[in-house]
């Protein structure tokens, strides 16, 4: 069944994901809305790691696992990146990157 | 006989130097100056047994005095050929010079306990007199001429600390830069004479170097440059220090105001010890003078000679009595150099050289006396000027004693010391250089005349109303005059020539009536003339300065000699030397750094703005970065 679809229809995907999560985190100024594009990224690295796991070395199941550790890296990193931007919000009373930038020479 | 307990009589001063250097402010007052004092006693009886032992108990009579190393250790150890010894050496003039330090600065210690009382810095005194004291005792042991300049140079330090020790005065703190400037400008005069003396001999020692047979005499000759050979001229270049240190013309400019320290430090370093070094560095070398290079000799005559009638002239017309005292000890120094410089070596040759020492010796007494009695003047008006004084022998009659005493000895007047001194200094003038006798026999009347000047200004001539009743010192300050005074009195007849001569061999010697009744005359007549002008107060002073108008303004200015320094050093040193020397400095050497410094920092201003804080824009140069070196990567390579 899931051979019937040719590999290049997930790398399309995945790499559409990709560059709309790059295009995201560069354009949006909404801290949370740049964290959902990050973590687009991630998901289409996931898709990249399973995809080809199935299609090369189908007896293998370490892409599986290596998706599985990156879900996990994903939740813990935003945890920590919505906690700093609670933190940025009471101390800028925003969320607003541009408002963000004290760190400088 | 074993001379190594020599070694604890400069230790002795160190160690309390620095326990009161250390401790010094956690004690009573009364206790520091008892810890000093009791150090130098110490040495001082150290010092006497050694005397004892080196010239009497353990000599073999009818043998010339032999030179003992009590001790040497190898200090530093730079090549096979280069060693720098540190050690003690036993020889006539050492011994005699450590009974002279060490009594002079065992009175000191114990005038100081009076003079300095109730002075804030009473312990910072007596640790920097230590600290002389050990000094001045390492530099007469010194073994070779290297551990001679360490501790030329702590002297130097050490009578720096103390004409600074009022450091709140501007004069004061002005007059020790003064002297450390000049006598360290000397001093490296002395530097280059030591490494030309040892470049050419190959050695430090003074042993090797005066020894007649020894590799520095026998290499005197030969013309090196202006006709004169290395030897002569490092032997100059020796002298150029001893100069320095010993207030010769023209390195005189520091002596008069060196005078600005406590009273006592001028009786101690500016009168009867450090200021002859010079004296003993030249004694020290003095086969070497004498054997190698009698054309250096004949400087230390010519320089010691004009010193004196130079110092002499001048000290009769200054008005402030450490002043006078000054220039007169700039004067009786240029007697021993010149007693120096006209002697020969060995045997009746050496009259001068045992003359010198005599001199030396007497001198220390009767000067060290003739300060601390001003000192005590000084303690009771509380004025240096002599017109500030007059009339005070019935409030001070012990000081004034003694003060007479000293004035006789130092114008020659029999029986007291200086007279024999003086006189053995005449007559070796007289045997080699007419005319340098006569500028002495016109400095002995000048020294007579211008000390009863002195006399007479402070205790007789005009009535003076005092604020309060004039006081003598306390006990602790009129004894070290009373053994000083003794001392003037009766060290004439200690037997130099058969203790401290050129070789070592006594010789006979007696006095020359020849020369012994004129000098006594002139001595008397200056006198005479001093008692005339100044015992009541009369015109005559004033009309004798109107008629030599211009001698006498030239002489009260010290010939302008300060000026003429200020003027070589404002006008010539700094304008053409030192002025160039600071803007290449400033601006070549200073330039290139704060260059470097300045373009490091344009660049990192200007690139600055790469950091701007704003997220978005490190996220769209980092993937615009990734995304070039990939298409690099895949187009590219």
């Amino acid at each position: 069944m899931i051979q019937n679809i040719p590999l290049s229809y997930f790398l399309v995907i995945s790499t559409s994901m990709f560059f709309i999560g790059i295009y995201g985190f560069l354009t949006r100024r909404n801290l949370i809305t740049m964290l959902m594009s990050v973590e687009l990224i991630l998901n289409s690295v996931n898709i990249n790691f399973v995809v080809f796991n199935k299609y090369l070395f189908p007896q293998h199941l370490q892409g599986h696992f290596f998706m599985l550790i990156v879900i996990a890296v994903a939740a813990s990193e935003a945890a920590v990146a919505i906690a700093i931007i609670i933190n940025i919000y009471r101390n800028f009373k925003s969320i607003d990157v541009e408002n963000v930038d004290e760190m400088k020479f | 006989m074993d001379y190594t307990y020599t070694l604890f009589i400069p230790l002795v001063p160190l160690f309390v130097f620095l326990i009161l250097g250390l401790l010094g402010h956690k004690m009573p007052p009364i206790v520091a100056g008892l810890i000093g004092t009791l150090g130098l006693g110490l040495s001082a009886v150290l010092s006497y047994f050694t005397a004892m032992n080196y010239f009497w108990t353990s000599h073999v009579p009818e043998t010339a005095y032999t030179s003992i190393k009590g001790f040497e250790v190898e200090w530093l150890h730079l090549t096979e050929k280069l060693t720098i010894h540190l050690g003690v050496l036993i020889d006539p003039i050492s011994v005699m010079m450590l009974v002279v330090i060490t009594t002079v600065s065992l009175m000191v210690h114990i005038y100081s306990i009076g003079y300095m009382k109730g002075d804030p810095g009473f312990y910072r005194f007596f640790s920097f007199l230590s600290l002389f004291s050990f000094s001045m005792l390492g530099l007469v042991l010194a073994t070779n001429i290297f551990q001679m300049y360490i501790f030329w140079e702590l002297v130097g330090v050490s009578s720096f600390l103390l004409i600074g020790f009022y450091y709140e005065k501007p004069s004061a703190v002005a007059a020790s830069k003064k002297a450390f400037i000049v006598t360290r400008f000397a001093d490296l005069g002395f530097l280059i004479g030591i490494l030309m003396l040892s470049f050419n001999t190959g050695t430090f020692d003074f042993q090797t170097l005066t020894d007649p047979h020894g590799p520095a005499i026998a290499q005197a000759g030969g013309v090196a440059f202006m006709g004169m050979s290395v030897l002569t001229w490092s032997l100059i270049f020796i002298f150029v220090g001893g100069a320095g240190k010993s207030a010769m013309f023209p390195f005189h400019i520091w002596l008069p105001d060196a005078m600005e320290g406590p009273t006592p430090v001028s009786a101690l370093i500016h009168a009867a010890t450090m200021v002859v070094a010079g004296v003993y560095l030249v004694a020290r070398l003095f086969p070497v003078f004498a054997l190698g290079a009698p054309d250096a000799l004949h400087v230390v005559a010519w320089i010691g000679g004009f010193s004196s009638i130079f110092a002499a002239v001048i000290a009769c017309t200054q008005t402030d009595i450490k002043r006078v005292l000054a220039f007169s000890t700039m004067s009786q120094i240029g007697y021993m150099m010149l007693a120096l410089g006209v002697s020969g070596y060995g045997g009746e040759e050496g009259l001068g050289f045992m003359a010198s020492n005599f001199h030396l010796f007497t001198h220390a007494m009767f000067k060290a006396l003739l300060f601390l009695g001003a000192g005590a003047v000084i303690h009771a008006v509380h004025s240096n000027e002599i017109g500030d004084m007059g009339n005070l022998r019935k409030y001070l009659p012990i000081t004034h004693i003694t003060f007479l005493i000293a004035c006789l000895t130092i114008a020659g007047i029999p029986p007291f010391s200086g007279f024999f001194s003086k006189d053995e200094i005449l007559a070796a003038a007289f045997r080699d250089n007419k005319l340098l006798f006569a500028i002495e026999y016109i400095v002995a009347g000048l020294t007579a005349f211008y000390m009863f000047r002195l006399y007479y200004g402070i205790f007789w001539g005009k009535k003076t109303h005092y604020h309060h009743t004039p006081h003598e010192a306390p006990k602790v300050m009129t004894i070290p005059l009373l053994i000083l005074a003794f001392g003037s009195v009766f060290a004439g007849f200690l037997p130099f020539h058969n203790l401290v001569t050129s070789d070592g061999k006594s010789f006979e010697s007696h006095i020359d009536w020849m020369i012994a009744i004129p000098s006594v005359l002139i001595g008397v007549l200056g006198i005479a003339i001093a008692t005339v002008m100044y015992k009541s107060e009369t015109a005559i002073p004033d009309k004798m300065a109107q008629s030599f108008k211009h001698l006498y303004k030239w002489a009260s200015r010290k010939f302008y000699m300060d000026e003429v320094y200020l003027f070589v050093t404002r006008k010539i040193i700094f304008r053409y030397i030192s002025m160039p020397i600071a803007w290449f400095d400033r601006h070549i050497v200073d330039g290139t750094m704060n260059g470097i410094a300045g373009i490091t920092q344009y660049a990192a201003y200007s690139i600055k703005g790469l950091q701007s804080g704003k997220l978005q824009q490190y996220a769209f140069v980092f993937v615009s970065g990734t995304v070039i070196l990939v298409l690099i990567f895949v187009y590219l390579v």
